[in-house]
């Protein structure tokens, strides 16, 4: 117990912006952290949510669609970043690129899913009044798919930040990972500190995304959904994984 | 801290005798005389320290929500705190999850400590999809079984956890194949498994055979579970052998 009042001692201390940035400080660290994961996030939705989208609205390769994320949940971020690390060399871009292999998967499955699970007879309805395939897709599909396509997308960002942790221990010297792997200089009290800021970061991504996706979810859906009394994204068991 | 190819080719220690000298200085990705010559003294170990790892967590974290899912289908109430709990539990990073608890007093350093954590994270996938897969069984289906004269307890184990087995092993399935990613990090805290290989490659930064073999045999091991998974439902559910497609 006293090494947890020593680690938020510790961020106590250190919550003050960095004087010399060559000294990496919890704070110089945290914003490295969100900007690696704001990087990794936004990379790795814009390679998965367009095909995923896309396959889903044609319902094409389904099999491959939804499996893509079982693989990838397969991969040991640990592994994957090592061995990018061994191969390319140690540094921000082969983070970057293992970030996107690792989420984007579970990004594009939810993706395909939710789009791909709209109720054909809707998508029938719109194209008898005349709705083009962009609006259809657009005006229709995309709405109605709003709950699972932003599972995806929560599970992809807290994957993001949970692997940019991990950069660390494959010898990336970047975010709070830094201070974690570093319990020599940092001391058990300091590894806490930083472990706890990874978390509330992480907890911190899902609940903005929570916020952003209940904006975003059209009235009608969110009605639809109170009164079955269920979480839509239960419904379906592809939502995928922290680690 | 590790500087890849500023300094010249480290002959690793680990195992190898003078033989293997020559592969290893040419810094090969991958070199099958390392794999054969060490595959009993530290693959192999690895592999079935994972293996218990991966097992054990899956086997505590069924146990338990399954326990939990019983009693969230019976007390609705009790549905929202547990999903809540689970998916913050879910939502810390592994290494973050890891590093906060070693500090607690029975688990410190230890596999203990691994187990905790990997636990923690099969909560919420188990935990939802049994309550899903019960949730999902028809009403008509739940009546005739009363009406036939079933008590409570036969009509929950003679016909919802039989009809709610897909998505029970769908959630089985995602559970197992995350811990077994994830168990390569908990060799940082407690020394066993498939990360450890993992991280003696790390450290020696030059030879790499030992960690494509290692991650390669996580990514396996997962499919392999997931692949006796796959048979494992299609076993127990022959009535619906069309359906298992489904099932993701």
């Amino acid at each position: 117990m006293h090494t947890l009042i020593d680690a938020l001692r510790f961020i106590g201390h250190n919550g003050a912006l960095p004087s010399d940035p060559a000294a990496p400080t919890l704070v110089h660290l945290t914003l490295q952290m969100i900007a690696i994961s704001a990087a990794g996030i936004a990379l790795s939705l814009a390679v998965g949510l367009p095909i995923g989208i896309w396959l889903g609205h044609r319902h094409r390769f389904s099999f491959l669609a939804i499996n893509i994320s079982n693989i990838g949940r397969a991969l040991p971020s640990l592994a994957v970043l090592a061995i990018g690390d061994a191969i390319l060399g140690i540094g921000l871009t082969v983070t970057e690129v293992a970030l996107v292999i690792l989420a984007a998967p579970i990004a594009l499955t939810n993706a395909y899913v939710g789009v791909a699970g709209v109720n054909p007879e809707i998508v029938d309805a719109a194209r008898g009044v005349g709705m083009s395939d962009w609006r259809i897709l657009w005006r229709v599909e995309l709405p109605l798919a709003i709950p699972l396509v932003f599972a995806g997308v929560r599970t992809a960002a807290v994957y993001v930040v949970a692997t940019a942790a991990i950069a660390s221990l494959a010898g990336y010297n970047g975010g709070l990972g830094y201070i974690i792997t570093d319990e020599q200089s940092y001391g058990l009290s300091g590894v806490l500190g930083a472990a706890i800021c990874v978390a509330a970061l992480a907890l911190v991504v899902e609940g903005l995304l929570a916020l952003v996706q209940r904006a975003l979810t059209p009235r009608g859906v969110r009605l639809e959904r109170d009164v079955r009394g269920e979480d839509v994204d239960a419904i379906v068991p592809v939502v995928t994984v922290g680690g | 801290m590790i500087a890849i190819g500023a300094r010249a080719p480290v002959i690793p220690t680990f195992g190898g005798s003078a033989s293997s000298y020559a592969c290893e200085r040419a810094n090969r990705l991958f070199c099958a005389n390392w794999v054969s010559r060490n595959w009993s003294s530290v693959l192999w170990p690895a592999l079935r320290q994972h293996i218990v790892l991966s097992v054990v967590a899956v086997a505590i974290g069924f146990a338990l929500s399954f326990g939990l899912a019983l009693l969230a289908y019976r007390r609705r109430r009790l549905e929202q705190p547990v999903i809540l709990i689970s998916g913050v539990l879910y939502t810390i990073p592994s290494l973050a999850l890891f590093e906060i608890l070693v500090p607690f007093k029975p688990l410190g350093l230890s596999a203990r400590t691994a187990e905790v954590a990997l636990v923690s994270y099969t909560l919420l996938i188990l935990f939802r999809n049994i309550v899903t897969g019960l949730r999902e069984v028809p009403d008509e289906v739940r009546e005739a079984a009363r009406g036939m004269g079933m008590t409570n307890r036969q009509v929950l184990w003679r016909v919802e956890l039989p009809l709610a087995l897909p998505s029970i092993i769908a959630g089985l399935r995602i559970a197992t194949v995350t811990v077994i990613a994830l168990a390569t990090v908990a060799s940082y805290i407690c020394d066993q498994g498939l990360g450890v290989p993992i991280f003696a490659a790390i450290q020696d930064g030059v030879f790499k055979t030992e960690l494509i073999v290692a991650g390669g045999l996580a990514v396996a091991l997962a499919l392999c579970a997931d692949g006796l998974l796959v048979l494992l439902q299609r076993a127990l559910t022959p009535w619906a052998r069309r359906e298992t497609s489904r099932a993701t």
